[in-house]
């Protein structure tokens, strides 16, 4: 176990320089940050000291190992348009983006299991073929379009929800919170919905194939035939099989959707990282970008290797056959 | 029932104590100020915080005239056209308390000249500023300078004392890794104080109870709410649905919506932005294009048949939503040189065009690529791609490549562009500031916008000398001179004005300024 965790978090890290590398790599792309921190009275002699200064006229593997060198230190700069440190800056961020993706992740779980069960043990009924149905909607639809639709309805036309922001926080030392105050918790409804959706969906269409293959085994129709209760075959025996893959998919959907919480953040105008991202692309801000893409590769890296733990927990055939020296 | 009784108790208490004209503006517009440092940024939306918090010796008001601010008159010194005489206002105070004087000026001035400066390019022609007493300061320059107030319309002033006490002197040198005081705190002597900020998320501001003005604007709004939504659709649902008041900028196919919507409001105004196209004239082959060994771009005929193939009406009607006015110059119509019968010179006649094409030994077109943003003007992707369309009539094939920003305008820049697209705003009000820019040829210090290629000596000249040209006529009939050539050689392709478009209630009553900059001490609310 303890070979296993090492091995793990020794692939991980490889990962994470691997993907500050192809970030440094493409930086160049994006394009050039002196004429958004320059106005448009700038000369030449200011272009190229400002160029210099930042070190950007060097070749990127020298500007990554230096962003590396500061990064282990704890320092990520500053950011070329605000001029703050970037660690102040992500954390300021940080929450918003972590309640959003939190009420939007429990949402998709626990209204995904829901319904994946409701539709698999009535699959032949008028209401499951209806979510089914809709749920292709959830499915299909951009995150955009979603959200915009989210706030055509409840903000513009009903006047129930706001559209943008994410009203009163209040502030627990270093970390604000939507969920103390009446138009926090107001204000995460619609892009919680938003966000949500998609993943709602997956997990309840995981749930509901998962669930109508352990219900056709042999183990189901033997415990029915025993005469055990409908309900314990349900909930007790066939959903705790169809969860391994329900743990894999949530966990990486659950990085995804702090990280694809950019769209969602910039309709809605949430205040998180993603909407911070999304800012600093536009104006090059290279120190954000690095500091985002680190912390959320970190976040998946850490994500994977937790659940690949789980599986041990949950799976004793995963300790078996890594103890007889079987490979995948 | 009891904590309902405290809550109407607390509510009442509050309302007594903010009075009756209590009114809150909640202001939207895509983008939020960059820095509270008034010398670190030139840039409209971190210069339009700035103006309610900090002010200039002199501001322009929402005409685009100048008003007297921190300075109440100024005028060239008798005897010495090097000078400015700047009287300064008396018994004005920071929000900290202290008083506002020459020293400060001094400071500011010498602040915002130095280095990290952003502000430094538009005080290059000071040598010194002085204070002669507490209420005045001499501006002493290299030559005579006519048109320096307008340099200083987004110069802000900061105390002196309250700088160095918090080590914020010089200028936040992003680069150096450094964050200053003045960064994320204000002390100014304007309308408003800060309350509390937090960028690109709400920053609040409240009406500044010892504020000179309180006379001298009508100040209706008591307190800001400033709340960037960078989604238009977002913005625009937000006026919709009455969660803010004002947005600054509704995009043009919002405007039937907003406009139609009872209790909401649009106003329009022309903005201080030209759109047009350059071309790389200068060099003896180009390599975006389809001929070998020539320039097409290097003839004026060709320049002038490309002006000719674009229609600017359809651009406005289709493209734009009536929202633009075609232009025949670049010069915004507030600008001093611009005249009626230039800016209305652009017509469209392809047949003229074909046979100018003809002419220069082009008749079967040639192909070039058009470099084009997507994101800094009002659709300005969808112009050029109309433009494609139009000049693909004269047989010029076009390859649009539309890209953010952040790419095309270091394509400009490093002259790797042979036909792009380039919006203009002059915050001085004066032709002289385009010429240095888009005219001038490209060298230290001024041309670093002039992507043409283009120079012409005897008009470097003309341009130089209107810097110290003190008789206002003998400048302006150089002014005029300069275009003319400009017009002649077709340096650019004039495309139109762009017209600004302000949401708002039915409560909040202004006018558009031209440089998009609302001043809310200037707001009216019913």
């Amino acid at each position: 176990m303890l070979a296993y965790i090492i091995r793990r978090v020794a692939q991980s890290v490889l990962v994470l320089l691997v993907v500050g590398l192809v970030a440094f790599a493409m930086f160049r792309f994006v394009g050039d940050p002196i004429d958004n921190m320059l106005g448009q009275e700038r000369t030449m002699e200011d272009i190229e000291r400002l160029r210099e200064n930042l070190g950007l006229d060097q070749p990127f593997i020298v500007q990554y190992y230096k962003f590396l060198g500061n990064a282990v230190q704890g320092n990520f700069g500053l950011s070329y348009r605000q001029g703050r440190p970037v660690a102040d800056i992500l954390m300021e961020r940080l929450p918003a983006t972590l309640e959003l993706a939190f009420v939007s992740g429990l949402l998709a779980l626990l209204g995904g299991i829901a319904l994946g069960i409701f539709t698999a043990i009535r699959r032949r009924g008028v209401s499951a073929n209806m979510i089914m149905t809709v749920s292709l909607i959830g499915v299909s639809l951009p995150t955009f379009l979603i959200g915009i639709l989210l706030i055509y309805v409840f903000s513009v036309e009903l006047g129930w929800l706001p559209s943008f922001g994410r009203g009163q926080v209040v502030d627990l030392g270093g970390w604000t919170t939507g969920f103390l105050t009446k138009s926090g918790i107001q204000a995460l409804v619609l892009p919680a919905i938003t966000l949500g959706l998609y993943q709602m969906t997956l997990i309840m269409r995981l749930v509901r194939t998962e669930m109508l293959e352990v219900l056709r085994m042999d183990y189901i129709r033997f415990a029915r035939a025993r005469g055990i209760k409908e309900r314990a075959i349900n909930f007790r025996h066939a959903l705790k099989n169809t969860l391994v893959p329900v743990i894999t998919i949530t966990g990486l959907q659950l990085g995804s959707i702090i990280a694809f919480a950019i769209i969602t953040e910039t309709v809605f105008q949430w205040p998180g990282v993603g909407l911070l991202f999304i800012n600093a692309v536009q104006f090059v801000d290279i120190p954000v970008m690095a500091a985002y893409l680190m912390m959320i590769s970190v976040m998946f890296v850490g994500i994977n290797l937790i659940v690949d733990m789980l599986y041990f927990a949950i799976d004793p055939r995963l300790r078996v056959d890594r103890g007889s020296g079987g490979g995948h | 029932m009891k904590t309902k009784t405290v809550l109407a108790a607390v509510l009442l208490a509050t309302t007594a104590m903010t009075g009756a004209s209590a009114e809150t503006l909640r202001w939207a517009r895509a983008g939020d100020s960059l820095t509270l440092d008034p010398h670190a940024q030139n840039e409209g939306p971190t210069h339009t915080l700035a103006h309610q918090i900090y002010e200039p010796l002199i501001i322009r008001d929402h005409s685009g005239a100048f008003q007297a601010a921190l300075a109440t008159d100024w005028a060239p010194k008798e005897g010495d056209p090097n000078v400015w005489v700047f009287n300064l206002r008396q018994g004005v105070t920071y929000h900290d308390g202290s008083d506002f004087n020459s020293e400060d000026v001094v400071f500011s001035i010498t602040r915002a000249k130095s280095e990290n400066s952003a502000m430094k390019e538009l005080l290059t022609s000071i040598t010194e500023v002085r204070a002669v007493d507490d209420h005045t300061v001499e501006f002493v320059t290299d030559g005579p300078n006519p048109i320096l107030p307008a340099n200083l319309t987004n110069l802000f002033m900061m105390d002196k004392t309250w700088t160095e006490a918090n080590n914020a002197s010089a200028v936040q040198d992003i680069a150096g890794g450094e964050t200053t005081f003045a960064s994320t705190n204000t002390n100014g002597t304007g309308a408003f104080t800060m309350v509390s900020r937090e960028p690109d998320v709400k920053t609040v501001l409240t009406a500044n109870e010892a504020y000179w003005g309180k006379d001298e604007f009508p100040l209706d709004v008591t307190e800001i709410v400033y709340t960037p939504i960078q989604n238009a659709a977002t913005r625009v649902a937000a006026l919709l649905s009455g969660e803010v008041d004002f947005i600054q900028d509704v995009p043009v196919q919002d405007l039937g919506r907003v406009g139609d919507t009872a209790g909401l409001v649009v106003k329009t105004a022309p903005q201080n932005r030209v759109i047009f196209f350059g071309m790389n004239m200068g060099d003896e082959d180009i390599g975006n294009d389809n001929v070998e060994g020539k320039n097409p771009l290097a003839d004026v005929r060709v320049r002038q048949a490309m002006s000719k193939a674009i229609n600017r009406d359809a651009i406005k009607k289709v493209v734009m939503r009536e929202q633009s006015q075609p232009a025949g110059m670049i010069a915004p119509p507030f600008v001093n040189g611009w005249n009626e019968a230039m800016d209305a010179s652009s017509s469209t006649d392809v047949e003229a065009a074909k046979a100018l094409m003809a002419d220069a030994g082009y008749a079967d077109g040639f192909s070039i690529q058009l470099d084009c943003p997507n994101d800094r003007y009002v659709n300005d992707e969808a112009i050029c791609q109309a433009a494609v369309g139009m000049l693909a009539q004269i047989g010029v094939t076009v390859n649009l490549d539309a890209k953010p920003k952040a790419q095309h305008f270091p394509l400009i820049q490093n002259d790797e562009t042979d036909f792009y697209m380039l919006g203009w705003g002059v915050p001085t009000y004066d032709s002289e500031y385009i010429f240095n820019f888009l005219v001038h040829t490209r060298g230290e210090e001024r041309g670093s916008w002039n992507g043409t290629g283009y120079s012409n000596t005897d008009l470097d000249a003309k341009i130089v000398s209107l810097s110290s040209e003190t008789d206002l006529e003998a400048r302006n009939a150089t002014i005029n001179e300069i275009w003319q050539v400009v017009q002649d050689e077709q340096l650019y392709i004039p495309i139109h004005h762009q017209v600004l478009n302000w949401g708002m209630t039915e409560k909040v009553v202004t006018e558009v300024s031209p440089e998009d900059d609302p001043k809310i001490k200037f707001f009216e609310m019913n």
